[in-house]
C-alpha cells in the first residue's frame, strides 16, 4: 500500500529536479539579496542625485565653491545674486555643538545612574522616561520651544530670545536619549573585574566612576555625543521655528541665526526647479551629506579605538 | 555556487534599474495634471463633472481657496469633484503648476516677476486668473504706540536705520522686524509698493515662511513689526496706517492706499473643464459678494483702478 505513494513522492522530487530543502535554501537566499540589491541601488542613486544637482552651479561656473563655503551674503533675489552659506555652517555647527555640550553631562549622569548606583530603579524609571523623548515628533519641540523656551529667553535676557541657545536647548533634548543610551551600553559592558579591582583597592565609588568607568569608556561615550552632533545637525523643523532664520554669522548666542537645514526648507518650495537658487540649495543639502559621511567617519574611528 | 549568486545579484540589479528608467519615461509623459484624467469624457455630455483639482501656493490667497472649495465640493452640482488646497508660498504655487504637479497655482505675484530671464518662457503657458485683491498692511505689537508710518520711516525701519520705536513716536523700545523669505510673495508685494524696493535681512531680524507664524510672533514679541494681508489681520496685532492713509475698502478700491495685489490662480494652458468650473464658482456673484468680502479680501470687479505686470497703475 505505502510503496506506490513513495514512488509519486520520488517521482514528484526528480521532475522539480530540485530536493525541497535546496528550493528554501535558495527562495531565502534570494529574498535577501533582492533587498541588499534594492538598498544599494537606493543608497547610491540618493547620493548620486543630490551631488549630480548639488555640484551643478560649481560645474556650470555660476558659483565658485569656495564662495559659497567663505560668503558671508546670503542674497539670492540680489542683483547680482550673492549666495554666501558661511552664515549657515556656522549656525549649524554652533546649535549642533552646544546642544551636544548641554545633553552630554545629563546623558552620562543617567547612564551612571542607570548602571553604577541605582540600576533597578534606573531601568525601571529613567530609561523608559528618556526613550520616550525620542518619540516625541520634531515639530511638538518646535512648537513647546516657540510657547515656552523663546518667551522664557526673551523675559530674562535682552534680545528677542530667538537664537542659537534657544535651538541649542531644544535640541539638546532632542538628542538626550541617543547620547544617554550608547552611555548606558558603553557602561554596563565594563569588565566587572575592573570596578571590583577598584573597590579592592579602597577606592570610594565616586573615585571609582571618576577615575576608571569614565576614562576607560570614553571613546564609547564621544561615539554616543558625535551621533548626538549628527542628528543636531540634521534637524531642522524643531530648530527653524525657534531660531529666528536671519541669515548672518551671529555675535552672540542670543540673536537670530539660520541654519543649513532651516534655510532649505525655508526656501526650497519657493524656488523654481533647476534654477541657480534651487540648486545652490541642493549644493547646501550637499554640505549636509558630506558631513554625515564625516560623523559616520569619526564614529568608525572611535569604535575601532574603543575595540583596542 | 558563488557564481550563480553573482548572477542572481546583477539580474536583481538590472532589473531594478529597468523599472526605474521605466518610471521615468512614463513620469515625463504624463505631465499634465490629474485633472485631465477623467474631466473631457464627461463635460462633452453636459453630465456632472467628476475629477481632483489640486490647487497649491499663496499663503495669502489660501484661506478663501480653502472655505469656498469646502462649499464647492458641498454644492450638489460639484459633488463629483474634490479639491485639495496646500499653501507652499507664491513661488511654490508657480513652480508647481508650471511643473505640472498642481492644477492651479495660488500667486500673489505676476508669473512674470518669477520666471525672468532665462525662465521667461515657463511664464508664457501660464493663464492667469485674477480671483481677487489683497492689500498687505504693515503690523505691529500693540503696544508699540504707533499707528501711522510714513514710506521714509517704514523705509529707515527695514534698512536698519531706524532701531528704536521712539525715534518714530512711539515707546522706547527697540524695534524687532519680522519678516518673510525673499522669495515670499507677499514681501515682494510689501517691498514694491511700500518701500519701493528690496529690504535688507538684517542681523537679528526674523524670518518666518508662513502668514499666520508672522501674525503669532507680531502679537507676542514686544517691539515687533511686520506685514501682512489684510485676510490675516485680528485684535491680536495692530494695522499701521501707510502715509496716513488706512487699508479701508474704500482706499484700495479706490487706488488711495498702493499697497494691494492681485492674488492669481494660474493654470498651465486653459483650464480643465474640472478646474474652469472651480473657477467661475470662485468668480460667482454669489461667492464674490460674500466669502471674498467677508474674509478681507477685495472682489476685482470692485476695483476701479487697474495694475499690469510692470506696476503701472491706470482707472478702469
Amino acid at each position: 500500500m505505502n510503496s506506490p505513494v513513495k514512488r509519486e513522492n520520488a517521482a514528484a522530487d526528480r521532475v522539480s529536479h530540485f530536493p525541497k530543502h535546496i528550493r528554501e535554501e535558495w527562495v531565502g537566499r534570494v529574498y535577501v539579496y533582492a533587498c541588499v540589491a534594492l538598498l544599494v541601488v537606493t543608497i547610491f542613486s540618493i547620493v548620486w542625485f543630490i551631488a549630480s544637482k548639488g555640484l551643478t552651479p560649481f560645474v556650470s561656473g555660476a558659483i565658485r565653491i569656495q564662495d559659497l563655503l567663505t560668503g558671508r551674503v546670503w542674497k539670492p533675489e540680489g542683483e547680482p545674486p550673492l549666495f554666501g552659506a558661511l552664515p549657515f555652517l556656522a549656525g549649524s555647527a554652533y546649535v549642533s555643538f552646544i546642544a551636544a555640550a548641554i545633553a552630554a553631562p545629563f546623558g552620562f549622569c543617567a547612564a551612571v545612574f542607570m548602571t553604577q548606583i541605582a540600576p533597578k530603579v534606573g531601568r525601571r524609571v529613567l530609561q523608559p522616561a528618556i526613550e520616550l523623548l525620542a518619540g516625541i515628533p520634531s515639530v511638538v519641540y518646535g512648537f513647546v520651544g516657540l510657547s515656552v523656551i523663546v518667551p522664557f529667553l526673551r523675559d530674562t535676557f535682552p534680545g528677542q530670545g530667538f537664537g542659537i541657545l534657544a535651538g541649542s536647548l531644544v535640541l539638546s533634548i532632542m538628542i538626550l536619549p541617543t547620547v544617554t543610551s550608547i552611555a548606558t551600553d558603553a557602561l554596563s559592558t565594563l569588565p566587572a573585574g575592573l570596578k571590583e579591582g577598584s573597590f579592592a583597592l579602597g577606592a570610594t565609588r565616586w573615585q571609582t566612576i571618576y577615575r576608571l568607568i569614565l576614562p576607560t569608556t570614553l571613546p564609547s561615550l564621544l561615539t554616543g555625543i558625535v551621533l548626538g552632533i549628527s542628528r543636531a545637525f540634521g534637524e531642522a523643523l524643531a530648530v527653524q521655528m525657534v531660531i529666528g532664520n536671519a541669515p548672518h554669522v551671529p555675535t552672540s548666542l542670543l540673536q537670530s541665526a539660520a541654519t543649513l537645514t532651516s534655510i532649505i526648507t525655508l526656501e526650497m518650495g519657493n524656488t523654481v526647479g533647476g534654477s541657480l537658487h534651487n540648486n545652490t540649495l541642493w549644493s547646501l543639502a550637499l554640505i549636509l551629506l558630506v558631513m554625515t559621511f564625516l560623523f559616520v567617519f569619526i564614529v568608525r574611528l572611535l569604535e575601532r579605538r574603543a575595540k583596542r | 555556487m558563488k557564481k550563480s549568486l553573482v548572477l542572481v545579484l546583477t539580474l536583481i540589479v538590472a532589473l531594478t534599474l529597468a523599472a526605474c528608467g521605466k518610471n521615468n519615461n512614463e513620469g515625463a509623459a504624463s505631465g499634465s495634471p490629474s485633472a485631465s484624467d477623467s474631466a473631457p469624457a464627461s463635460s462633452a455630455s453636459g453630465e456632472a463633472l467628476s475629477g481632483t483639482i489640486l490647487a497649491a501656493g499663496s499663503t495669502a490667497l489660501q484661506p478663501l481657496v480653502e472655505q469656498v472649495s469646502t462649499k464647492f465640493m458641498a454644492d450638489s452640482k460639484y459633488s463629483g469633484i474634490s479639491v485639495t488646497v496646500q499653501g507652499g508660498g507664491s513661488g511654490g504655487g508657480l513652480t508647481q503648476v508650471q511643473g505640472g504637479q498642481a492644477d492651479i497655482g495660488n500667486s500673489d505675484i505676476f508669473a512674470e516677476e518669477k520666471f525672468k530671464d532665462a525662465d521667461a518662457d515657463k511664464a508664457k503657458e501660464l493663464v492667469d486668473h485674477q480671483v481677487a485683491v489683497v492689500a498687505i498692511a504693515p503690523v505691529a505689537n500693540p503696544n508699540v504706540g504707533v499707528d501711522n508710518l510714513t514710506k521714509q520711516q517704514l523705509v529707515d525701519i527695514f534698512s536698519g536705520k531706524v532701531t528704536n520705536w521712539k525715534d518714530v513716536g512711539g515707546a522706547d523700545q527697540k524695534i524687532v522686524i519680522v519678516n518673510r523669505p525673499s522669495s515670499s510673495g507677499t514681501r515682494k508685494t510689501f517691498e514694491n509698493l511700500a518701500l519701493g524696493g528690496p529690504s535688507q535681512d538684517l542681523p537679528g531680524s526674523i524670518q518666518e515662511d508662513s502668514s499666520g507664524t508672522v501674525k503669532k510672533l507680531v502679537g507676542e514679541t514686544p517691539g515687533a513689526i511686520g506685514y501682512l494681508a489684510l485676510s490675516y489681520l485680528d485684535n491680536t496685532v495692530k494695522a499701521l496706517k501707510y502715509e496716513g492713509v488706512d487699508a479701508s475698502v474704500e482706499n484700495i478700491t479706490t487706488g488711495k492706499y498702493p499697497v494691494w495685489a492681485y492674488e492669481h490662480m494660474y493654470t498651465k494652458g486653459e483650464p480643465t473643464p474640472v478646474v474652469k468650473a472651480f473657477l467661475d464658482y470662485l468668480m460667482s456673484d454669489e461667492i464674490q459678494k460674500s466669502d471674498v468680502t467677508d474674509m478681507g479680501y477685495i472682489p476685482v470687479g470692485d476695483m476701479k483702478v487697474a495694475r499690469d505686470v510692470n506696476g503701472t497703475v491706470s482707472n478702469k
